[in-house]
């Protein structure tokens, strides 16, 4: 199978890659790319860890296939910070321990920001909804709901002060 | 040296106290590196071939086909792994199948190849002759006279005299005291009932993965995901026949483990594979394999039986416990029978306990390993025999509540301990007050475990600015670093964010056991307060020589050296950070060390309290609301206290509600994925409401007792307790999936309509 050349965004970057045809973006980012922010934890879109943005739409990078990205724009995790500057989302779960082990954490922060893009003011079964399709392991979801309800206050509270 | 070592002042300035975690920004942004974020110059990537059948003798393996395609620079299979009959025996047949794959999944060859893609396509091509024999995945079925017998070496230890005839029972066990009969016979009412859990997995999110190196010299490197580096290291040495010194083992961050990273599958084969291929070799495991070939729980069978008097007193308990564990000895069956009755003040009690072997994947630790499944049964009787005798289930347990000085149904009498405190504050908690409606239930369970000390080393490095690198030997699996530097803040008098914490390597630190049995915030923790007290012992001597003052003239208080008192003569002050500027000329480095066994580990107990709702028209259950309250001797992080209890919760409900290992009728695990395997979604809980009770244990400095597996112990009694409730039938069975609440309902209607 002849590899492809793919030209992409990522993270507000232009990005050239070479890959097989059956890559998954996933792979494309971790073993290519060295963006390691995405995790597999199941391969088959079950369990969110891989999140990434692929033109503003919430995807589980390891159903997406690499050659997919040309012409688009993807975001990761990697992103998410503005330099040294985190975004609220990612200082409101440190703030409440919404964390343990941390390896789900990425592709819940995707998934959170995907949201809260949307809809401001969730409510909390809202929140538990659409971040259904990721799994935590270690924290019983409570403080993660936690830390995004906060975040989406003080993004709210910003909103207006602007 | 006045420093008492045991007293520590009950006010704390930063114990207590809840900071970011040290780790924190790394695993926000992405930066933090897991198990499978490492790369290596050369690396190969391998991939295991592994068994379909559940049962099978391996008559030959031809990997001729695999080694000749381009791009495949090693195969191993058991010949490269030399045969032992010592302690090692059974993981090194785990690892890779020899004469028979005793489970669906069992690996049997390995390849490392320069693509993953290569890697794939030479597994398919790797010949292996099997002889497909009668196989056993239930445990009372594999305890037959005519089971298919795994092992023909196997004869049932703890019977007297030893079976002549091979078996699937590799143990019995029997304790007890008092006497039953009589305990029976006084009793007004006596429940006797039978329950079985299903085998669950940790479901930890990130699978095995590790990369490994070996040189021609014979010299490794291993970077790997896992709760014990050192016992990785200890074992891949033995099975490799490599020099402990020579292999250097480095703990990658850990995306999860809950007990099930305390062992090694894959590490062996990947170093192995290096070694014959000559380059770094990364081994990952896919989803798939981690349920079909790792270590999930043991599934059981429990009687439990227990009599009580009409004023709430229990007289009597008696169980029988049968735990498969997979395809090896070693269910958790002895900790299950000595947890099963260990809340409760009994003169007469009597266990029996069967290790049974089946042809699943050898289990491994999960969360107070084989605990939640006999409180399950015990919780359930007790909570029956409140109903029967009209009693409060609360009140009952209070009765009854082991406390200090109750000797153990397992043997030890019991030290300060907070189980009735535990029982108090879910009885004041409002949630014990909200009204109940229509097919909503309530339930209440407790829970215990033993917690553990172990070995443990830990090195503290004053450095030249003030600032300390703390150096511990057990994997941070939930924010334990940020209790260690919290501790080693406390003791110095320093501010939190001077004190960095590493998980140091194989050959940067002493031996430490594996990060399990609750021991890190305790035992690590214990270890970081002894070196730390040890620095600030060599930091007054720094002080008491700059002064020309004897070293017992010294005392540490805030941070700093301080004259003892004023016939110690009048100096100022010398904190920290001055003397450790001064370190180069009054002698060199500054660092504390502790090694040692950590002892007096105090157990923990646990309340939690349940509401669901049952749907009547699907069997769906709904938890409404959830409390833990568990006694953490002193909370360190109560952040993280917090997030233990409610994950611990969390995972219960899934394991009574949810999750279950389906095997088909041809011993092939059903559900491998999280798709059909399925843990709780955060759609499907509530918050979890906590309360911390503070007992100290007498056995740590601080007051510290382990808080990381009671909390998986309650609640899979509580939620069956809550759906018998909310149902009218008593539930036996885990899980408590739709269809099996579904199908009770229905034969009730059934019966009910037949009247």
């Amino acid at each position: 199978m002849a590899a492809r050349h793919v030209r992409t965004t990522i993270n507000g970057d232009a990005v050239e890659f070479v890959c097989e045809a059956d890559e998954a973006l996933l792979d494309v980012l971790r073993d290519r790319l060295a963006l390691t922010g995405a995790k597999e934890g199941c391969g088959t879109g079950d369990c969110g860890a891989c999140s990434v943005m692929l033109d503003d739409r919430l995807v589980c990078s390891c159903l997406v296939l690499g050659v997919e990205a040309e012409g688009r724009k993807i975001e990761t995790i990697e992103g998410m910070a503005r330099g040294g500057e985190l975004h609220p989302l990612q200082r409101k779960f440190l703030e409440h321990a919404a964390l343990q082990c941390g390896i789900c954490t990425p592709g819940f922060l995707v998934a959170a920001r995907a949201l809260l893009e949307r809809n401001p003011d969730p409510t909390e079964t809202e929140v538990r909804f659409w971040l259904a399709g990721n799994l935590c392991r270690c924290t019983g979801y409570d403080k993660i709901v936690r830390a995004v309800m906060d975040a989406a206050a003080e993004l709210r509270e910003g909103r207006h002060a602007a | 040296m006045p420093l008492d070592q045991s007293a520590k002042p009950n006010a704390f300035s930063k114990v207590g106290t809840r900071p970011l975690r040290p780790d924190g920004i790394d695993k926000v942004t992405g930066r933090a590196r897991f198990g499978a974020d490492m790369n290596a110059p050369g690396m190969l990537i391998g991939r295991v071939l592994r068994s379909p059948h559940a049962h099978a003798r391996i008559r030959s393996i031809d990997a001729s086909e695999a080694e000749a395609l381009p791009g495949v620079k090693a195969v191993v299979t058991a010949a490269d792994f030399p045969d032992r009959q010592d302690e090692f025996r059974d993981v090194l047949v785990n690892v890779m199948a020899r004469d028979k794959a005793l489970y669906d999944g069992h690996a049997v060859a390995a390849v490392a190849a320069t693509s993953a893609g290569i890697a794939r396509k030479a597994l398919s091509l790797i010949k292996v002759d099997y002889e497909v024999l009668p196989h056993v995945i239930d445990v009372e079925a594999a305890m037959l006279p005519d089971a298919p017998i795994l092992h023909d070496t196997m004869f049932t230890k703890g019977v007297e005299p030893t079976p002549t005839k091979p078996s699937n029972v590799a143990a019995r066990l029997e304790f007890g005291r008092g006497d039953v009969a009589a305990g029976f016979a006084e009793a007004d009412v006596v429940i006797e009932k039978t329950f079985r859990t299903e085998a669950t997995h940790q479901g930890y999110i990130e699978p095995h993965a590790c990369l490994a190196s070996v040189g021609s010299d014979g010299q490794g490197e291993l970077w790997v995901c896992t709760q014990g580096h050192f016992m990785v290291r200890d074992t891949c040495a033995a099975l490799l026949g490599m020099d402990i010194s020579k292999l250097r083992v480095t703990a990658s961050e850990i995306g999860g483990g809950f007990g099930g990273k305390t062992t090694v599958f894959i590490e062996p084969v990947a170093l192995a594979l290096s070694r014959k291929a000559g380059r770094p070799v990364k081994l990952v495991m896919s989803r798939g394999e981690v349920f079909r070939a790792s270590g999930p729980t043991a599934s059981t069978s429990i009687r439990v039986k227990m009599g009580i008097r009409k004023d709430g007193r229990i007289t009597a308990g008696e169980a029988e416990l049968k735990y498969q564990g997979g395809a090896f000895p070693g269910s958790p069956v002895e900790m299950g029978a000595m947890s099963a009755f260990a809340c409760y003040e009994l003169e007469n009690v009597h266990v029996v306990g069967y290790d049974v072997v089946t042809n699943r994947p050898k289990q491994a630790a999960y969360r107070a390993p084989g605990a939640p499944m006999s409180a399950f049964a015990v919780e359930g009787v007790v909570n029956d025999l409140a109903e029967r005798i009209g009693m409060d289930p609360i009140d009952l347990r209070l009765k009854n509540a082991a406390k200090e000085g109750t000797r153990s149904a397992y043997g030890p009498t019991f030290g300060p301990i907070g189980l009735i405190e535990t029982l108090k504050a879910v009885k004041s908690h409002p949630h014990y007050k909200k009204k109940l409606g229509p097919n909503q239930g309530r339930g209440v369970a407790c829970g215990f475990w033993f917690n553990f000390g172990g070995q443990t080393c830990v090195s503290l490095n004053i450095n030249i600015d003030g600032t300390v690198a703390l150096a511990v030997g057990t994997p941070d699996i939930g924010g334990s670093r940020a209790s260690m530097c919290l501790m080693a803040a406390e003791e110095l008098g320093i501010p939190y964010d001077r004190v960095r914490a590493i998980i140091a390597d194989t050959s940067s630190l002493g031996f430490n056991d594996v990060t399990d049995g609750s021991r890190v915030t305790f035992a690590s923790g214990m270890a970081t307060i002894k070196a730390a007290r040890d620095a600030v012992q060599k930091l007054c001597a720094r002080a008491a020589a700059i002064w020309g003052i004897p070293e017992d003239a010294v005392v540490w208080e805030e941070g700093a050296a301080r004259p003892a008192g004023p016939n110690a003569g009048a100096f100022p002050p010398l904190t920290l950070r001055e003397i450790a500027a001064m370190a180069p000329k009054t002698g060199g480095p500054i660092a504390g060390h502790c090694e040692f066994n950590a002892e007096n580990a105090g157990p923990s107990f646990a309340s939690h309290l349940v509401d669901v709702e049952v749907d009547p028209e699907t069997g769906r259950t709904t938890v409404l609301r959830y409390l833990v309250a568990q006694d953490a001797g002193k909370a360190v992080h109560p952040a993280y206290v917090e997030g233990q209890f409610q994950g611990g919760a969390a995972q219960g409900v899934g394991w009574a509600l949810n999750e279950e290992y389906i095997y088909g009728a041809d011993g092939r695990l059903q559900n491998p994925g999280f798709l059909d395997y399925r843990i709780p979604v955060a759609s499907d809980l509530p918050m979890i409401d906590t309360v911390i009770v503070e007992v100290p244990n007498p056995g740590h400095p601080y007051g510290v007792r382990g808080v990381g597996e009671t909390s998986i112990v309650p609640p899979l009694a509580a939620v069956a307790n809550a759906v018998s409730h909310a149902t009218g039938i008593r539930f036996t069975e885990l899980p408590m999936s739709p269809p099996r609440v579904l199908h009770a309902m229905d034969a009730r209607r059934m019966a009910q309509a037949a009247e």
